[in-house]
């Protein structure tokens, strides 16, 4: 450690570090250049879309038939229009609220879920182990998206409906992680001392089993919010997500075949967005993983 | 002597199901006193540490069942709680592992580490509880402990971090500190420093201190009695001096002798304890070192010793030896 990390630590007073500074560190997140750009990537993505309804931008719905198939950088549409003349701009960020929501929703919720269930089966084996994980091996064992389609086929379609099934369906892949996490971490002998100090069992997880299952589990959500958003317009195309003609990447490609060969402009912007939301989720979770794991921090 | 701190009784530790286990604790008995050490001495898998988890109540979780009695300030330990037994573990007894490496949660800083002992037994501030741990670092010859708090194990060397981990088991100034194989995972001139310090503390606390290990050499520093360990049973007891200069129990002899003396000229080549020590899944009838014992009689394999005083200063669980002393 050099010795201006070290002033930007704890306060003198009692020089205990706070919650924030025990578990994240920032100086080590911002070494790696690649989550840096990543995250300030995605906090542009994000920016636009929450903003979509500020910045001026066309109406993604509003088909100007003297537009149809515009090439990017045609007068007014810099990004081009669709087949029905839609401009493509508005239509990536607009449908980034919905591909970011999909993509990032059912991640959290599933990562949440994950990390009890599968700290809990790996904590406590017998009775509540079994029960956990074959539930949970029910679910693993359908092909991901037949499930999620299904799910949703019984709710009413829609956003919300979207999020629910596919977090459903990502809840065994995180909690298959954390329990054979959980049982590695269980069998070191930091823990027998940690039990040996008096430690209840509600102390192990929180403060020895769940710093230790975290950075795995963060470093997989990431690479998982690329596929997510992928199934979402997959559930989208089939009619069971969001609803025509509500913009969505995924759906975008999805009309976008039909013209492929006459203007492949159309699927390729939103299929770029999608590769490039993708990757900078995988670098921002490397950058996490860093900045989570203090033996990782040193490279 | 005074009354023990604490008294152990019978203590049989199994592993497995009843048909088909293994009982790697048969029978252990021993005292331990304020303000003295005990060494509890065996090759590996004599259950020495098996023991010692015994006493803490470590080992049910890994399927392991306790009989016995571990009789502690008027409680029967074996017979509490798990909750209550949480406030014991870390507050009166404390433990130092073998391992520094890896005893330590490497996602911790060991500031907190060491706040976090404090905190399952005393209601005070995290604030004040980080301030004592970096007094207990201070305390055990961590050089600049307010920002060292502050590392994580990695950033520490072996013998640093078994600091660490003593000033754990010490932060709730325990009146019984268990020490097992406390320097064996580190260098040798490491571990004259972390047994000096041990020392120095268990003096200044006054408590109770059992060390495990198997290094002759730091009984012979260290101990004020000694246990020996054989297959899960103590054989031999016996203070210090007597248990090295008169040694009764055939196992503790050929251990003995198994020991470099540098002051010995005549060049003799060690002697190791021919053939291995018994399957403990099934141990053979009579004494479990009859096999192995150069002395061995017949009535050595069909009656089972039982570890009975030879003198004031003594007990031995060898027929031979009670024989002896008996008849003289």
């Amino acid at each position: 450690m050099t010795a201006s990390e070290r002033a930007a630590e704890p306060s003198a007073a009692t020089g205990a570090p706070s919650f924030a500074q025990r578990y994240w560190r920032l100086s080590a997140f911002m070494r790696d250049r690649a989550a840096v750009v990543a995250a300030l990537f995605l906090l542009v993505v994000a920016a636009a879309a929450i903003l979509a309804p500020l910045i001026g931008l066309y109406d993604p719905n509003d088909a100007d038939n003297a537009m149809r198939l515009a090439r990017p950088g045609a007068a007014g549409h810099i990004l081009g229009a669709d087949q029905q003349g839609r401009d493509m701009l508005a239509r990536l960020i607009w449908g980034g609220r919905v591909s970011l929501l999909i993509g990032v929703a059912p991640t959290l919720l599933a990562s949440a879920l994950g990390l009890i269930l599968g700290m809990l089966a790996g904590a406590i084996r017998g009775f509540v182990d079994q029960l956990i994980m074959r539930v949970l091996d029910v679910v693993f064992a359908f092909p991901l998206v037949l499930l999620a389609i299904a799910i949703s086929g019984v709710l009413t379609p829609g956003i919300r409906t979207e999020i629910i099934s596919i977090t459903i369906v990502l809840v065994p892949y995180v909690a298959r992680l954390v329990y054979t996490t959980t049982l590695g971490v269980i069998a070191m002998p930091f823990i027998e001392a940690a039990r040996a100090a008096g430690a209840s069992q509600a102390t192990l997880l929180a403060r020895y089993v769940l710093p230790n299952v975290l950075s795995p589990v963060i470093v997989y959500a990431t690479t998982l919010v690329g596929l997510i958003i992928v199934v979402g317009s997959g559930l989208s195309f089939l009619g069971l997500g969001v609803q025509p003609p509500t913009a969505d990447w995924g759906a975008m490609i999805a009309d976008g075949r039909v013209v492929l060969r006459r203007a492949a402009h159309v699927t390729v912007e939103p299929g770029l967005l999608i590769l490039t939301v993708s990757l900078a989720f995988n670098f921002l979770g490397d950058g996490l993983r860093d900045a989570l794991d203090p033996r990782a921090a040193r490279r | 002597m005074a009354n023990p701190i604490l008294e152990v009784r019978d203590l049989v530790t199994r592993f497995g199901s009843p048909a088909r286990g293994v009982t790697v604790v048969d029978g252990v008995g021993f005292s331990l006193y304020r303000g003295r050490t005990t060494a509890l001495v065996g090759e590996s898998g004599s259950g020495k540490t098996a023991t010692a988890l015994s006493v803490m109540r470590l080992v049910e979780s890994s399927g392991a069942t306790v009989a016995g009695a571990v009789r502690y300030d008027g409680q029967d330990l074996l017979a509490l709680e798990e909750r209550a037994m949480r406030h014991i573990r870390g507050a009166r007894l404390g433990m130092v592992f073998q391992d520094p490496l890896t005893s330590l949660n490497p996602a911790l800083r060991i500031g907190s580490q060491i706040a976090e002992t404090i905190l399952a037994h005393e209601a005070v501030s995290a604030g004040e509880a980080w301030s004592r741990a970096v007094d207990l670092l201070k305390r055990v010859g961590l050089p600049a402990p307010a920002e060292r708090a502050r590392d994580y194990p990695h950033q520490f060397s072996g013998g640093m971090r078994q600091r660490v981990m003593i000033a754990a088991a010490i932060a709730c100034s325990p009146e019984i500190i268990i020490a097992d194989e406390p320097t064996t995972a580190l260098d040798l001139t490491v571990q004259a420093k972390i047994l000096r310090l041990l020392h120095e503390l268990q003096r200044e606390m006054g408590a109770a201190l059992l060390l495990i290990t198997h290094d002759l050499g730091v009984v012979a520093a260290m101990a004020d009695d000694v246990l020996v360990m054989y297959a899960g049973r103590i054989v031999e007891r016996a203070d210090v001096d007597t248990l090295f200069h008169a040694p009764r129990h055939p196992y503790t002899q050929a251990l003995l002798a198994c020991v470099l003396n540098i002051e010995d000229d005549s060049r003799a080549p060690l002697e190791p304890i021919g053939g291995q020590p018994p399957d403990l899944r099934d141990p053979p009838p009579g004494c479990r070192f009859a096999p192995r014992c150069p002395r061995a009689v017949a009535a050595c394999r069909q009656v089972d010793p039982q570890l009975l005083p030879v003198s004031n200063r003594q007990a031995v669980a060898c027929l031979l030896e009670q024989k002896e002393a008996a008849y003289g």
